[in-house]
């Protein structure tokens, strides 16, 4: 902001000087993904800026109106597909909603799983990404290790890695296999030290301190007006988690801390995306430990597709299989908002049905869609170097922001 | 007492009277309807109140409905009371043909770029908005593309019929 310009706010205000102009991006090494900002710059510091996005964008809300809900699932994987699983999760329970199944509690404990997992994924790529743009590459190879971890257990447990299309509607296709529990159990017995050893590295280091404190810093006022949400919100000083104002899928079962910041810079975005992680390790673990018995579906066949054996064998698997395929089930009318805590926000799905088989109209609450646009006034007045800090501290995703 | 829905329903009411023209609660989200001129009285009234606090605009988007003459295009706002924990949507119906309404960006800085975009996919022109422009489709493009008329596939394509897809 202009008050915390290293020349102060007279010098801003000069009038009749040529800026030069500045285009950083849209395909920039250091921004991490196709964004574009036309700087209007005064030396080194940046007196204006315009972003312009859409590069990739993909008319996700206008595909979604001509798929059955289950196709819509990997159209939710390329939003934040740093945390796909995420996403997927929340499309089903929305749809749920919509459908008012009730999922057994087993599928809830498989989702809270699947989803800090992904969680803590999300948070390793911008945490060390910070690292990165000052200049500490070590950490990012090595984490990088860790998330490989992460997407290995995807892989067990769907088959895919980064674009996950995770779950059905109404809870798993498969059980965590013996397998998939094991390689959960060695992650969070054997990630802590390593993660130990990233933030000894990073958290207290004075060199990274001096560079990102009081970087692309926002007011818990500022923030607000700009809907900010998850944990750029949080850093600015306002414990808002939809985990805990909203409860979804059991998280209320569970005891944990929201960190929350207190200057909203980049150094406490780092600071509570490193403690979300903890948060979500120990989450893992007492979900993985307190696992319910049951089913890993819900009873609903008319929206579940069946196991492929049965469709073989089985008459009315086959007719199932068969109605849900061909679109030949009828859908309740009506118009859900469901919201879930996303790697980096609350992601809402609004929903309205008119009874067809496809939405009848799909809007998807993108939090990076909605809090780049603070981004002009969250670098006015500093240097480019820091314009690029406070870029990748805000967990900016190109295709959640372009849909 | 803590706020619930029910007050703030009637808290809108008693202030508002008529100008609420129905009000539901489809999954249990308080749904209201709103003339498109009373929008911002409305929104301002539920942000500015101290006991409600609706202070924070979850989402903004439109919704075309052709078959409604006169009320296609509804812009639907989502707004949450923190303090509270109250959720809230206001549904205001604007005709196709002439689709204005007042812009929340003097109430909410975070409303500009969502309302950039409920223009660039519905056309709806938004009075008073600083920079409403196209966001994340092509300048050039003369068309609203999720209005319910154009379709997604180019229709002269004949080597797929999608009635045997169920669309």
């Amino acid at each position: 902001m202009a008050e915390q310009s290293i020349f102060g706010e007279e010098n801003l205000q000069q009038e009749n000087k040529q800026y030069n102009t500045l285009n950083l991006g849209p395909t920039h090494p250091a921004t991490h993904g196709v964004f574009q900002n036309i700087l209007q710059m005064d030396g080194e510091i940046i007196m204006s800026s315009e972003a312009t996005i859409g590069y990739i964008h993909r008319a996700f809300e206008k595909l979604a109106e001509h798929r059955p809900f289950y196709q819509v699932t990997p159209i939710t994987d390329r939003l934040n597909y740093c945390s796909a699983p995420i996403n997927n999760m929340g499309w089903h329970m929305t749809v749920e909603k919509l459908l008012g199944v009730q999922t057994p509690k087993k599928v809830d404990y498989m989702r809270i799983i699947v989803m800090e997992l992904s969680r803590i994924a999300d948070h390793i790529v911008c945490n060390t990404v910070i690292g990165v743009d000052t200049g500490a590459l070590t950490g990012f190879t090595y984490m990088f290790q860790e998330r490989e971890r992460i997407y290995d257990i995807f892989e067990e447990m769907c088959g895919a890695r980064l674009t996950t299309n995770i779950g059905r509607v109404g809870g798993f296709e498969r059980d965590f296999s013996p397998k998939t529990i094991q390689m959960i159990r060695d992650f969070i017995s054997g990630f802590p030290k390593r993660f130990d050893e990233f933030e000894g590295m990073l958290l207290r280091n004075r060199i990274f301190m001096d560079r990102i404190i009081n970087v692309g810093p926002i007011s818990a006022e500022r923030a607000l007006e700009y809907s900010f949400s998850g944990p750029n919100l949080r850093a600015a000083g306002v414990d808002y988690d939809v985990r805990v104002m909203n409860p979804y899928c059991s998280y209320n079962d569970f005891d944990f801390t929201i960190p929350i910041g207190t200057s909203g810079d980049t150094y406490d975005r780092f600071c509570v995306r490193q403690a979300e992680i903890r948060e979500s390790l120990k989450l893992i673990e007492t979900a993985l430990n307190n696992m319910p018995d049951g089913k890993f579906v819900a009873d609903c066949p008319e929206f579940y597709l069946p196991p492929k054996k049965d469709v073989y064998s089985s008459m009315e698997a086959l007719i199932w299989h068969f109605k849900i395929v061909m679109g030949e089930v009828d859908l309740p009318k009506g118009e859900v908002y469901h919201s879930v805590e996303g790697g980096n926000g609350e992601v809402g799905y609004y929903l309205i049905s008119d009874g067809g088989r496809t939405p009848y109209r799909l809007h998807f609450r993108r939090p990076c869609f909605i809090y780049y646009q603070a981004y002009p006034e969250m670098i006015k007045g500093s240097m480019l170097s820091d314009a690029i800090l406070t870029m990748s501290s805000m967990n900016v995703i190109a295709g959640e922001l372009d849909a | 007492m803590a706020l619930t829905k029910e007050i703030t329903l009637s808290r809108l009411q008693e202030k508002f009277g008529d100008a609420i023209l129905s009000h539901d609660e489809p999954y249990g989200l308080l749904t209201i309807e709103v003339p498109a001129d009373r929008n911002l009285d409305v929104i301002g009234f539920l942000k500015n109140e101290a006991d409600l606090a609706f202070g924070y605009l979850t989402d903004l988007c439109a919704v075309h409905m052709p078959d409604q003459k006169g009320r296609e295009i509804a812009v639907v706002y989502h707004i949450h009371s923190l303090t509270n924990n109250v959720r809230i949507r206001i549904k205001c119906w604007i005709p196709e043909a002439n689709p204005e309404i007042a812009s929340a960006t003097v109430l909410f800085a975070g409303a500009n770029w969502m309302e950039r975009e409920t223009y660039d996919f519905f056309g709806v022109r938004f009075q008073g908005h600083p920079n409403l422009k196209r966001i994340l489709n092509v300048d050039h493009m003369e068309i609203f593309p999720l209005l319910k008329q154009y379709p997604l596939e180019d229709s002269s394509r004949e080597d797929k019929d999608d009635r045997f897809f169920g669309r």
